[in-house]
């Protein structure tokens, strides 16, 4: 996916502006985050689960190779092929050339973030296959030409009657006077054009949520039953997944089970929880006749040795960017890559360079929100302060940003000119400001003043009163 | 050590470079409070800012050495208390950090932050002041500033003296939690995101139907009380150890009488 992090702030302007998304967003407080909230207060353990997640993840990464070769070593043994990919295009050729050996004419797809990474429904595209999100947001973002603005709720900027207009736009073998003002009765027609793509599928594609070593299976959670259909009715089924993804035991996905759904949805438990171990097996009723297991890197093992191998204890919930303000500002299309909110603002520099993605990093207040809710206790806005870190190395922010702040710092580590320019500023801004009590305009805080009021000063600094009023008691 | 001569704790206001600059009111409401609460005060003049804009803007150097003159300043004392939460959170938790790697200052770093606390919460978890004396005919709202909140656990302990405060009406808002939009250098780096959360929470400010809006942090009240303002709200804004400190006689942030 080719990102716009470097238009950010153009982005920022068209999602501010754009009232469908503003009001799609206005629904996250009482959706998404008062749904985790109950789930959170049901479960009294809650927080002990967080440092068992955060264990769990800590230990594998610490011995991520390890777990890795387990799991190819378990996977192969249950008949699935395991393919490495060190790149975005080597997991794009790999999974494309699988589909030419199946002879693929329709792929599904349930709900994959790094399918998205890689771009792989434009290459399938260009290769002449039929690409069918089976997710019903990954449908509806597919059939608009978009990509998922959130990576469990990915058309979670679409309003009711956007998606009514488009299945008009497109179902056009549908009756036009059918009813579709009620959610049910879109699901209900997006399911059945879903099934014929399901019934008609070659190859199905999903992501995983995990991997595990001890047994060699992937698992995935959905709340529709989509990615069962995809892996279970084409003849061949692929997992695209990235190495942060494997986990040691069965133990340890339920420990994580207990805190996905409650951090990303509220529930205590996804709908459908689903194990693959290697393809159908001779008394088995259904599933693939192959099995392929495609595990990326993409630049995750570059973080394992740094302060980032703490992001790459994400299990994807969510939750950051459910209760993140400046998510609920702007949306997840304005991060300009694939992940966006808080976790995205860490891992998109991380993935594609801090020069390309900048802003991310720097559009937070550090309200800390997103660490306080993040199951894995991921410390986002500090692994946010080290991407700030080395773009400042690197002469960010801005020229007369830098210029200002340095200049300010030198005053700062003068005590005795600080104050004296302290006294000047207040005294001067005071006097100005005095008779309305704020300024409406200011010259050098043109930003500030073009949204609100810059409250006036009192007029003299607390060290000048301090030091008359000490003085004033002794005499 | 404490004063030799009355045997008080001493304590060493860290005033915060926008309190000093903007609002001196609030150093000197600080100031009555730690003393009703049994404290000498002391304010070390070699003092400025506690760094966050170099910190928070990836500038570690000017961090660090801001860092370490505000531990020689504040060197001697009992207690290094801070009229913000975001200013002391800053001095308690990420001085330590800033400094982790200085063999000179790391310990230094860790003994001074054990000494830091912000206003509200050493006087009630420290000092264990139950009430205050003073008076505010009307009802108020209070706004948890995000550091004081996430990083130091204040939330009760404004409340509990507030709810002592004679004829004070506490009206919680909706997302008091939810950041102001603030955020230091944030509001001039991304003014229009910034405007777009400040926005949702002067309406659930107004919401409340408050006379008053308070805070523990003056950078937040800031952008709180421009916005109300701007909007042509009639809501008056201080900072939360004014009404504590009965300290009202000047006019509220961004207000005229």
């Amino acid at each position: 996916m080719k990102p716009t992090t470097e238009s950010f702030k153009q982005n920022v302007r068209v999602a501010l502006h754009d009232p469908q998304l503003q009001r799609a967003l206005a629904g996250l407080p009482t959706g998404l985050v008062a749904n985790r909230a109950a789930a959170r207060a049901r479960l009294p353990e809650f927080e002990d689960l967080r440092d068992i997640g955060r264990d769990i993840k800590d230990h594998t990464l610490a011995h991520l190779d390890l777990y890795l070769e387990e799991y190819e070593r378990k996977a192969t043994a249950a008949g699935a092929h395991v393919h490495w990919a060190a790149t975005a295009a080597e997991a794009r050729e790999i999974i494309l050339q699988i589909c030419r050996d199946a002879d693929a004419k329709v792929v599904t797809k349930g709900k994959s973030m790094i399918s998205e990474e890689i771009g792989l429904n434009a290459a399938l595209e260009s290769a002449g296959i039929e690409v069918v999100e089976t997710d019903l947001g990954e449908y509806l973002v597919q059939i608009r030409g978009e990509t998922p603005s959130h990576i469990i709720a990915p058309a979670i900027h679409l309003t009711q009657e956007q998606v009514e207009a488009d299945f008009r736009r497109l179902h056009k073998n549908l009756p036009p006077d059918r009813v579709l003002t009620e959610p049910a009765q879109l699901v209900g027609e997006a399911r059945q054009v879903l099934r014929e793509k399901f019934l008609a599928a070659d190859v199905g594609i999903t992501g995983a949520n995990f991997l595990v070593a001890e047994t060699g299976s992937s698992v995935i959670v959905t709340n529709e039953g989509n990615g069962d259909l995809t892996q279970s009715l084409a003849r061949v089924h692929v997992v695209v997944a990235s190495i942060e993804k494997v986990v040691p035991t069965r133990e340890d996905v339920s420990a994580i089970l207990r805190l996905l759904a409650r951090s990303a949805t509220g529930q205590e438990f996804s709908t459908y929880t689903t194990f693959s171990t290697g393809p159908r097996r001779p008394d088995d009723p259904d599933g693939p006749q192959a099995y392929h297991v495609v595990i990326l890197d993409n630049g995750r093992s570059e973080m394992l040795g740094t302060a980032f191998r703490e992001a790459l204890r994400c299990i994807r919930c969510g939750a950051c960017m459910n209760h993140c303000p400046v998510y609920g500002a702007i949306g997840g299309h304005a991060y300009g890559w694939v992940y966006p909110g808080p976790i995205g603002s860490v891992l998109t520099p991380s993935l594609i360079g801090v020069k390309q993605a900048a802003d991310l990093p720097n559009a937070s207040t550090f309200c800390g929100r997103c660490e306080q809710v993040c199951p894995m206790k991921i410390p986002l806005p500090k692994l946010m302060r080290h991407h700030r870190e080395a773009d400042f190395e690197l002469g960010g922010p801005s020229l007369p940003y830098r210029i200002g702040l340095r200049t300010w710092a030198w005053f700062a580590q003068r005590p005795k000119l600080y104050h004296m320019a302290a006294r000047l500023a207040a005294a001067a801004l005071g006097a100005f400001g005095r008779r309305r009590g704020a300024f409406r305009r200011l010259p050098f805080a043109g930003d500030w003043t073009r949204h609100r009021d810059f409250p006036a000063p009192q007029g003299r600094t607390f060290q000048q009163l301090w030091a008359e009023h000490k003085a004033g008691a002794l005499r | 050590m404490s004063d030799p001569f009355s045997g008080r704790p001493r304590v060493g206001l860290f005033v915060t470079c926008l309190v000093d600059l903007m609002r001196p009111s609030v150093g000197f409401a600080a100031a009555k409070l730690l003393e009703r609460a049994g404290c000498s005060v002391e304010v070390p003049t070699a003092q400025t800012c506690c760094g966050q804009p170099a910190y928070n803007s990836g500038d570690k150097a000017d961090a660090a050495a801001l860092a370490r003159q505000t531990i020689a300043a504040f060197e001697g004392y009992d207690y290094v208390v801070a009229p913000s939460g975001s200013c002391a959170g800053m001095l308690k938790l990420h001085y330590p950090a800033l400094l982790a790697d200085d063999p000179e200052w790391s310990g230094r770093a860790k003994e001074f932050a054990e000494r830091v606390y912000e206003l509200i919460s050493f006087l009630v978890d420290v000092r264990g002041v139950e009430a205050v004396d003073a008076e505010f005919p009307g009802r108020v709202t209070y706004h948890d500033s995000c550091s004081g909140l996430r990083e130091l656990g204040i939330k009760d302990q404004p409340r509990k003296l507030l709810s002592s405060v004679k004829g004070l009406e506490l009206k919680e808002m909706a997302e008091s939690e939810v950041c102001c939009g603030f955020g230091g250098t944030f509001s001039i780096k991304y003014p229009d995101i910034s405007n777009a959360m400040v926005e949702k929470k002067t309406a659930n400010v107004a919401a409340a139907e408050p006379d008053l809006l308070l805070a523990g942090d003056l950078g937040c009240l800031m952008n709180m009380a421009g916005k109300l303002k701007r909007e042509g709200r009639q809501i008056a804004v201080r900072h939360v150890a004014e009404v504590l400190a009965g300290e009202l006689s000047d006019p509220p942030i961004a207000g005229t009488k």
